[in-house]
């Protein structure tokens, strides 16, 4: 039998699309690291295949998906492949490839766009676009004096590696040494004379002082507390137990101020006396942190319930110790202040959420039997989608339940998946009825919804294409960067 | 070794089976306890310095040269009350005077391997009893000097008599099965599967002592039979429960449907073991005290069935408070049952051939390959063909 024309291109199409969100799904939530059900290695072989699957089929939507929302890990993954492989591209693509990762190099947090391009320069790639955009990515830089102090190996490397001309006294400084001569920029001559006096060195960003200050046998508690105006938000809330134990107090954090995710992982740190003392205060804060992650992304909804899982495999890895217990109760917060109406069902059911730690077998069917009799519109379930009391459970209620008690459609049901599970290169699913969402961060969860029909399998690849080019306008407005010429 | 009674198997008494956890090839199905009681708990003692540990013997325990040496991961602790009030496990509390350590040339020696630590603990080693009691069994050797058997045998019985177990750690997924496995809140025990045959059965007196003995399961030794097995096969298949959609028209009768399904599997996998929990076990009790009995048991060594030996704690009621058992492989079954065989017919090589249904040069070829060629004199063994028979 052979297909018409037609028939095999609407085939294309669908296999084009099914694949597309299985690498989206994957880049949600993969970010490479040990999880609980499976090793590191196993993570980077899963997803280096998928890169480098779509990379190859579908190159023009593969860059397109730098603007999806997809994780640091992941954006970062795709600058590199993208860099590194571009000798049959035509010009118009070239360029529109250009402005894309252009863009999600700002996007990127310092570090990892630093690596990204070295990435680039281990694969033995160096061209004339490499080098423009590294050109282009310093000059975006918003204070490239910092970078060379606190990122001085990796700006020093990339140099070596595209020969670019550095501003001011920048040059000297990473190549000649510092100590051959005085700086006339305030941050470089600080940091000449960190090596030779203590106030220096406390001028110095965090993770620079540290080291010089470990060389010198300096009190770590004194280092910490009169390094304490120079950390970063994120350093002051991963250094919060370590200000504990040495008994350092200016160390304290403004919780209104940290990210929803961020501030479940901090309170799941704690340990659990402290917990119940702090429990108002704690919850406010998780509270708070929602509300304000809807303010960036409003999102609206009905009457809701939630099957949140806790088990011990929410343990995670030492890579990412309780993460998922941290986007499960980050969901929790945010569904809480977005519905009009919320119902939360935890597995297992006892103890209070925020004092309760990971335990015991998982057990979804129940808690989602309990949601589904509230006739809610929407049931989140939350969980890394390995259910074993009975196994397969939550799948089987979830396909009978479409298909024989709410064939109209009224209730939705969705899966959310903090983990990537390595031999199925995606998020676990429950079941072939539920969509499965991969998430690293709670704060994605507007994000995720819109993209849980794609998940979904109901829309097409002309869907999915729009909503990839409305995504990748809003990208590469808000990176300040040309809109693309041949439409996204 | 006389065992003093034969029964049904272990049966489920007081324990329910929970859903079974699938990693690779080995399976791991939790035990629930219906009442938890307080009056029976048990505690390990980790001997964790390096140093060798030997055991001294019954009535030698002073005597430097003799002593009886094993690996010996850590001993149990137990501890109970007649009157049925809660007692505290503390097992790694016990001084080194309580657990009668004594130093000799460096090695620790133990008083004893099974002791009276005070009244209301005793100290054991974990699967010491089963094994000993497999190890014993005929050690005597011949009763009658038939003219065949070595003058070794007639004078010393089966000694050196030893067997062969692989540390749980060396099986080959059963790690990962333990780290990724969740425990259940009122769980006690496990049946440990690997590529769906019964390895073993874990049963603690109480949840607080199966989660912190969880762990310890990678520690236990375990048989040949399931060394092989866990590296021959992958995979095994989930039990993943179906629902027939067509029968469902509301929630509840969706919820009384998956709770059917898993009851069925749940009695399915009592099914797997029945190796243990069914089949005719004989026992021998070894030590008694209130109301709990100290006991081990060996099944029937039917060569063509899966045969286990294990160590038991029965209360009087008839619920298992504690058990551990061994799965023997085919060779140590064959073993065991050839000496059984031996022993029945007063060691008499013609008629035991004869019950065998072999002739008598083929049942020598047997004993032979079953590794005791040296309890029959040399001449016997010549001219033997090689191989098996």
């Amino acid at each position: 039998m052979t297909m018409s024309a037609e028939t095999r291109h609407a085939a294309a199409a669908r296999v084009t699309c099914e694949d597309l969100v299985v690498f989206l799904n994957a880049c949600f939530c993969c970010t490479g690291q040990r999880e609980f059900y499976s090793d590191g290695h196993a993570q980077t072989v899963s997803i280096e295949f998928l890169h480098d699957y779509i990379r190859g089929n579908y190159r023009r939507l593969y860059a397109r998906t730098l603007a999806a929302g997809v994780n640091h890990f992941n954006r970062a993954r795709i600058v590199t492949e993208l860099l590194a492989s571009s000798r049959h591209l035509g010009p118009g693509e070239r360029r529109d490839e250009g402005r894309l990762v252009v863009a999600a190099l700002r996007s990127l947090p310092a570090p990892r766009a630093y690596r990204a391009l070295l990435a680039v320069r281990a694969r033995g790639v160096n061209n004339r676009r490499l080098r423009a955009i590294v050109r282009d990515f310093l000059s975006s830089r918003p204070d490239l004096q910092f970078d060379a102090i606190k990122y001085r190996d990796k700006l020093r490397d990339l140099i070596l590696h595209t020969h670019l001309r550095l501003p001011g006294e920048l040059g000297g400084f990473l190549f000649k040494g510092w100590k051959q001569r005085r700086y006339a920029t305030p941050l470089l001559e600080t940091f000449r004379q960190a090596h030779f006096s203590d106030e220096a060195m406390y001028e110095l960003p965090f993770t620079v002082a540290e080291g010089m200050a470990a060389r010198r046998n300096i009190d770590r508690a004194v280092f910490l507390r009169k390094i304490a105006p120079r950390l970063t938000a994120l350093e002051r809330l991963r250094l919060q137990n370590t200000a504990a134990r040495e008994g350092v107090k200016e160390l304290a954090i403004d919780l209104a101020r940290a990210g929803l995710t961020r501030v479940a992982i901090y309170l799941l740190s704690l340990p659990s006396a402290e917990r119940r003392e702090r429990r108002a205060e704690l919850q406010a804060a998780l509270d708070g942190a929602a509300r304000r992650c809807l303010r960036e992304a409003p999102l609206a909804l009905g009457r809701v319930a939630a099957v949140l899982d806790r088990s011990y495999s929410t343990t995670g890895s030492p890579d990412k110790p309780r993460r998922s217990l941290a986007v499960a109760l980050g969901i929790d917060a945010l569904l809480r202040a977005a519905s009009a109406e919320y119902m939360s069902f935890w597995t297992p059911a006892e103890g209070d959420p925020l004092l309760a730690g990971p335990r015991g077998q998982t057990d979804l069917t129940g808690p989602l039997l309990d949601a589904l009799e509230a006739r809610p519109e929407l049931v989140v379930v939350v969980s890394d989608g390995f259910d074993n009391d009975p196994t397969g459970g939550a799948g089987e209620v979830c396909r009978v339940f479409k298909a024989r008690l709410d064939p109209e459609g009224r209730t939705t049901i969705v899966h959310i998946n903090p983990v990537f599970d390595a031999p199925e290169l995606g998020p676990r699913r429950l079941g072939p009825g539920v969509p499965t969402l991969g998430l690293r961060d709670a704060e994605d969860l507007p994000t995720a919804l819109a993209f849980a029909r794609f998940a979904a399998g109901d829309l097409s690849l002309g869907e999915l294409e729009d909503y990839l080019a409305r995504r990748v306008d809003v990208f590469l407005r808000r990176a300040e960067v040309a809109p693309l010429e041949e439409g996204a | 070794m006389k065992f003093d009674d034969t029964s049904e198997g272990l049966g489920l008494r007081g324990l329910q089976v929970a859903p079974a956890q699938a990693f690779g090839a080995v399976r791991l199905v939790p035990l629930l306890k219906e009442h938890v009681r307080e009056d029976l708990r048990l505690g390990t003692l980790e001997f964790k310095d390096r140093r060798p540990h030997a055991v001294g013997l019954r009535g030698q325990a002073d005597a430097p040269t003799v002593a009886y040496c094993s690996y010996i991961p850590h001993a149990y602790v137990l501890r109970w009350s007649s009157d049925g009030t809660a007692v505290a496990a503390r097992g790694a509390a016990l001084t080194d005077k309580q657990l009668g350590l004594r130093e000799v040339g460096g090695v620790r020696v133990l008083h004893r391997m099974v002791r009276q630590e005070e009244p209301g603990a005793l100290r054991f080693l974990p699967l010491h009893l089963a094994m000993e009691g497999f190890l014993s069994l005929h050690f005597g050797g011949p009763d009658v000097a038939w003219s065949e058997y070595s003058r070794q045998a007639l004078s010393h019985g089966l000694s050196p008599r030893r067997e062969r177990a692989v540390l749980g750690s060396y099986v080959h997924g059963l790690e990962d099965a333990v780290r990724m496995f969740e425990i259940h809140e009122r769980q006690v025990g496990a049946l440990v599967f690997v590529a769906d045959a019964l390895a073993a059965m874990v049963v603690f007196p109480h949840p607080d002592d199966y989660r912190a003995l969880h762990r310890s399961l990678v520690r236990d030794f375990f048989g040949e039979l399931v060394y092989q097995y866990a590296i021959l096969y992958d995979d095994v298949p989930a039990h993943r429960v179906a629902v027939r959609e067509a029968e469902i028209s509301d929630l509840a009768g969706l919820r009384a449907a998956v709770a059917r399904a898993r009851a069925d599997w749940t009695a399915f996998t009592a099914d797997m073991a029945a190796g243990v929990l069914r089949e005719t076990l004989r026992w021998k009790t070894v030590h008694r005290t209130g109301p709990f009995r100290l006991r081990r048991f060996m099944s029937a060594l039917r060569p063509d069935e899966d045969n286990h030996i294990g160590e038991a704690i029965v209360r009087d009621s008839g619920e298992l408070e504690y058990c551990k058992t061994f799965r023997l492989s085919a060779a140590q079954v064959r073993r065991a049952y050839l000496l059984e065989k031996l022993a029945q017919h007063h060691w008499d090589l013609a008629r035991t051939a004869e019950s065998l249904g072999v002739e008598v040069p083929a049942l020598l070829v047997r004993l032979r390959n079953a590794g005791f060629g040296y309890l029959l004199k040399e001449h016997v063994l010549k001219n033997l063909p090689s191989g098996t028979v």
